[in-house]
């Protein structure tokens, strides 16, 4: 007989072997003529600028570790739902505690600003000049870069 | 050129059974690359609607080129999106096919004349498999287009071009 496990292995064979057929039947019809244009990264039609390895904000780090913290959480409710019925009211104040602790650290994220989406102050150049001169005067002239300065 | 793709001989049992399979599959499921560019599109918006129901055909409408087979050039093409609509071409996975939608992608359309912006027809950018005329074409006549091209599907072979 098989175990709840075996039914398992048997799910996730049955899957690999799924995919795997699709794959190779894919494989084994479709044309392969590639040629640069084709090859090119989809931009919505535009000429791709750059490339696709960008680094990302360093600021998601704190997002992402956040977001596993409530996943988690949800991964726990699911089974959580399943069994309450049976458990009452032993279920319902544990998992009250549970998901206060984790409030807990959510409002401790929220008081200490990781939430908090502040962009950099833009940063004008400032050039040095010898004569002052009037910062309207300067944009009429074309040199912008002089309105933080004075 | 692919592992069976243009490799097997003509006149064979094997190949043509092959044919009708792959013809088949593809005739039934034409995914289409959504390209509305004028007031064609609105017609094409309405042939996905329930009144008229493109999806019985299997044309689904898909976001990238990457997964369509059919690219509905549906409007007025100007001159400055006929590079986009080549590059779109070039992106879509073989086997790709172009129907061009109403009287400008046909040939200019009432732009033919005097219209300094607008391409005479999409024909002169990527190979066109069925034009359907009407300014705008009715849905309707979009789901004879699209049985056209079906036809013209299941006329296609894998097998070594002769000629």
């Amino acid at each position: 007989m098989l175990t709840e496990f075996g039914r398992l292995f048997i799910f996730i064979l049955l899957g690999i072997v799924f995919v795997a057929a699709g794959l190779i039947t894919a494989w084994i019809l479709r044309p392969h003529r590639p040629y640069p244009e084709k090859l090119k990264t989809y931009e919505c039609g535009e000429e791709p600028i750059g490339n696709a390895w960008v680094r990302f904000n360093v600021r998601f780090y704190v997002i992402a570790l956040i977001f596993l913290i409530f996943e988690v959480e949800i991964v726990f409710l699911f089974p959580w739902a399943l069994v309450y019925r049976e458990l009452g009211l032993f279920a319902f104040i544990e998992m009250a505690i549970f998901l206060i602790i984790l409030l807990v650290g959510f409002a401790y994220v929220w008081a200490k600003g990781d939430l908090d989406w502040d962009k950099p102050r833009p940063e004008i150049p400032t050039v040095p000049r010898a004569t002052p001169v009037e910062p309207s005067r300067a944009t009429q002239a074309g040199t912008g870069l002089t309105q933080g300065a004075n | 050129m692919g592992i069976l793709d243009l490799r097997l001989e003509k006149s064979n049992v094997v190949v043509t059974s092959l044919d009708n399979l792959l013809n088949w599959a593809r005739l039934s499921s034409l995914w289409q690359m959504q390209f509305g560019l004028a007031c064609c599109a609105i017609e094409m918006m309405a042939a996905s609607a329930s009144n008229f129901d493109i999806m019985r055909f299997g044309v689904i409408p898909r976001a990238t080129p990457r997964q369509t087979d059919v690219m509905i050039v549906a409007g007025t093409v100007t001159i400055k999106m006929a590079s986009r609509i080549k590059r779109l071409y070039d992106q879509m996975a073989e086997p790709r096919y172009v129907l061009s939608m109403g009287s400008c992608s046909n040939c200019g359309g009432p732009y033919w004349e005097h219209g300094y912006h607008v391409l005479k027809g999409v024909d002169r950018v990527i190979p066109v498999d069925v034009y359907i005329p009407g300014c705008p074409p009715r849905p309707e006549a979009l789901l004879e287009g699209i049985m056209k091209l079906q036809e013209k599907v299941r006329q296609e072979s894998i097998a070594k071009k002769s000629a």
